[in-house]
């Protein structure tokens, strides 16, 4: 097996906004995420950041280009195929955090666990687990609104590892904290990429966090005006 | 995503917000208990009548004037007391085997008492064919009618109505402003009045020749002749025809059964109970619009649960089981509970009003699965929606 997790070959992604408008939000994009490897991707808002998030994500496709994880494009995939590499290879991170408002922090980080075959209690060990790892043992039953912006987060982290993904897509993780909180989260991410060996893609526009990542891509208008190790 | 955990994820949405689906529940209950309980009413008629009709006794055939069609007017009758003697000499073993009676409806006075009553004008032998007895006095004799006396024997709602209690045997009474005198009354024999015909303890009956001076006719209304067994009504029905057609057209009179008149009343009520049914229906339609709307709303107000969903590794077929699962729930709870009220509302019509109502298996059947069916064919169109929402623009939405 390849060391390479994740390429992205010559993506392009054009937007139809009306009849004749097009938006070319990326042009040409092409780098190689390898397993256990650690990336950030900065640029400006409207760089065409989140467009890339969604196409490593498998949540969109390129317009050409290819997008390949394990070697697979994912153009191939069908709408099932998809849903399984998500579910699989894939942990997200939001910037909004995206915790279901009315389900307990258990129950929120368990959500991914139920599109896999698996019995219930497996499922609450294994969500316990992530919990813990995450540094919220002790807030299991509580909701969403019972937790801080950063245990929101660190929740979000935990629904993102319990599946033990090749890849954690962390878009913006720290926008929606303050300083501190968004240290200890980025120390979170940094340190299950460290012990697990998970890969780690952040989107970020913050310098600092780029800089200590293995791969530093920068976009701009959509282009990559700078790569390779950071 | 296991069935059991959809259940489970429908279960808790609809907890989440519970007065909307109660509210929406309220749509489908509402409609399956009509259905309920207007086929239980239905089908209690339905009962009733063919069961009034089946008290007249067993095995009888039914003289009437016109060619038996339903859909044509009332024929005029061209019976005469005659036909009754005619047929009944021409019966194997005759026995007081053949009734004829014209009816009206007239005032009757007696003891400064007045109320209405419908008069039968009847042969000697009309009680016996008709399984009714006296309980008091005697009956209608033949002398009576050869003689056209002036004798009446009343049904006991009358005796009750007009005497308070006392005796009516040898009281007179006014019968459209001719005095009778009163020989007998009727046994009781229960039950109501139906669409089919007058209560029949609050009928009087006098010798066919009174009642049609009475009425000013010479005719009778119909015949009615009891056969010997089942077996026989065939033959009966043959000696019928052949003794009033020497003297009538085909189309002047027409023999039916008691089990033709049973079939044809059961048909016409068992479609009024349809069509109540179908009536019904409507409302439950109405219910599962409400549903469908509800549920369209739901998809749009969780659009980001739909596209958090799917980038945790929901397919399309999970998001989409997962809505109308919900959709079915809010309906199947609803005819769960719109059943429970239909099958008690029929218990307490059944008590109160003169209708017994009936509920029948089916429409039980009926109910619960049309509230399922309602819940699948209104639940698919919010639930595509909500599967085929693009991840990207959910995840994005707020």
């Amino acid at each position: 097996m390849s060391a390479v997790l994740l390429e992205a070959d010559r993506v392009e992604r054009v937007y139809r906004i009306g009849r004749d408008v097009e938006v070319r939000a990326l042009t040409d994009v092409s780098f190689r995420v390898e397993r256990g490897d650690y990336v950030a991707i900065v640029g400006t808002s409207g760089s065409g950041k989140s467009t890339l998030l969604n196409l490593l994500g498998a949540l969109d496709r390129p317009t050409s280009g290819e997008v390949r994880y394990d070697g697979r494009d994912v153009r191939v995939m069908d709408d099932a195929e998809l849903a399984l590499l998500r579910n699989r290879r894939i942990g997200f991170v939001f910037q909004s955090f995206h915790l279901l408002p009315r389900l307990t922090a258990l129950d929120n980080v368990i959500l991914p666990l139920t599109y896999r075959p698996g019995s219930r209690g497996d499922r609450r060990r294994r969500a316990q687990a992530a919990l813990t790892a995450v540094g919220l043992a002790d807030r299991l039953g509580h909701r969403p609104s019972e937790l801080s912006g950063g245990q929101q987060q660190r929740v979000a982290i935990a629904r993102a590892l319990v599946t033990e993904p090749a890849l954690i897509l962390a878009d913006e993780p720290t926008g929606n904290l303050d300083t501190r909180t968004g240290e200890e989260i980025m120390a979170l991410l940094e340190a299950l990429h460290d012990e697990q060996g998970t890969a780690l893609v952040v989107i970020t526009h913050e310098a600092e966090i780029a800089a200590r990542a293995r791969v530093r891509i920068e976009l701009r208008d959509g282009r990559m005006v700078g790569g390779g190790p950071a | 995503m296991s069935l059991r955990e959809a259940v489970r994820v429908a279960v808790q949405a609809l907890v989440a917000n519970r007065l909307r689906s109660v509210l929406t529940t309220l749509g489908v209950l509402i409609g399956v208990m009509s259905v309920v309980l207007l086929v239980a009413i239905g089908q209690g008629a339905r009962t009733e009548i063919t069961g009034a009709i089946e008290g007249l006794g067993s095995n009888l055939l039914f003289v009437l004037p016109g060619d038996g069609d339903f859909g044509a007017g009332p024929a005029r009758s061209r019976f005469v007391v005659d036909d009754v003697a005619d047929i009944e000499r021409e019966l194997p073993a005759p026995d007081d085997r053949v009734a004829g009676y014209t009816v009206g409806a007239e005032s009757l006075q007696a003891d400064g008492e007045r109320v209405n009553a419908t008069v039968f004008a009847v042969t000697a032998s009309y009680p016996r064919v008709l399984d009714r007895t006296v309980a008091r006095g005697q009956t209608i004799s033949e002398s009576d009618v050869v003689t056209s006396r002036r004798t009446a024997v009343i049904g006991a709602a009358t005796a009750e109505a007009l005497f308070a209690g006392q005796d009516p045997i040898g009281r007179n009474l006014t019968i459209g402003g001719i005095r009778f005198r009163i020989a007998g009354v009727l046994e009781r024999i229960g039950g109501s009045g139906s669409p089919f015909g007058p209560d029949q303890d609050r009928v009087v009956l006098v010798p066919v020749t009174t009642g049609q001076r009475l009425f000013g006719t010479d005719r009778l209304d119909a015949i009615f002749v009891r056969a010997a067994s089942t077996a026989s009504v065939e033959a009966d029905r043959a000696t019928v025809d052949r003794v009033l057609g020497q003297r009538l057209d085909e189309d002047e009179f027409s023999v039916i059964s008691q089990d033709e008149i049973i079939g044809v009343v059961g048909d016409i009520l068992q479609i009024l109970t349809l069509v109540l049914g179908a009536i019904a229906g409507i409302s439950l339609l109405v219910g599962g619009v409400g549903v469908s709307n509800i549920m369209l709303v739901s998809v749009s107000e969780r659009t980001r649960e739909i596209g958090l969903r799917k980038a945790l590794g929901a397919r399309t077929r999970d998001i989409t089981t997962q809505f109308l699962l919900e959709a079915t729930a809010l309906t199947v709870i609803g005819g769960a509970i719109g059943l429970g009220l239909g099958v008690a509302g029929a218990h307490l019509v059944a008590t109160f009003a003169p209708v017994p109502a009936v509920v029948t298996w089916w429409s039980v059947a009926l109910a619960l699965g049309t509230s399922l069916a309602v819940g699948l064919v209104f639940g698919v169109l919010p639930a595509r929606r909500a599967g085929r929402l693009d991840p990207v623009e959910a995840l994005r939405h707020d």
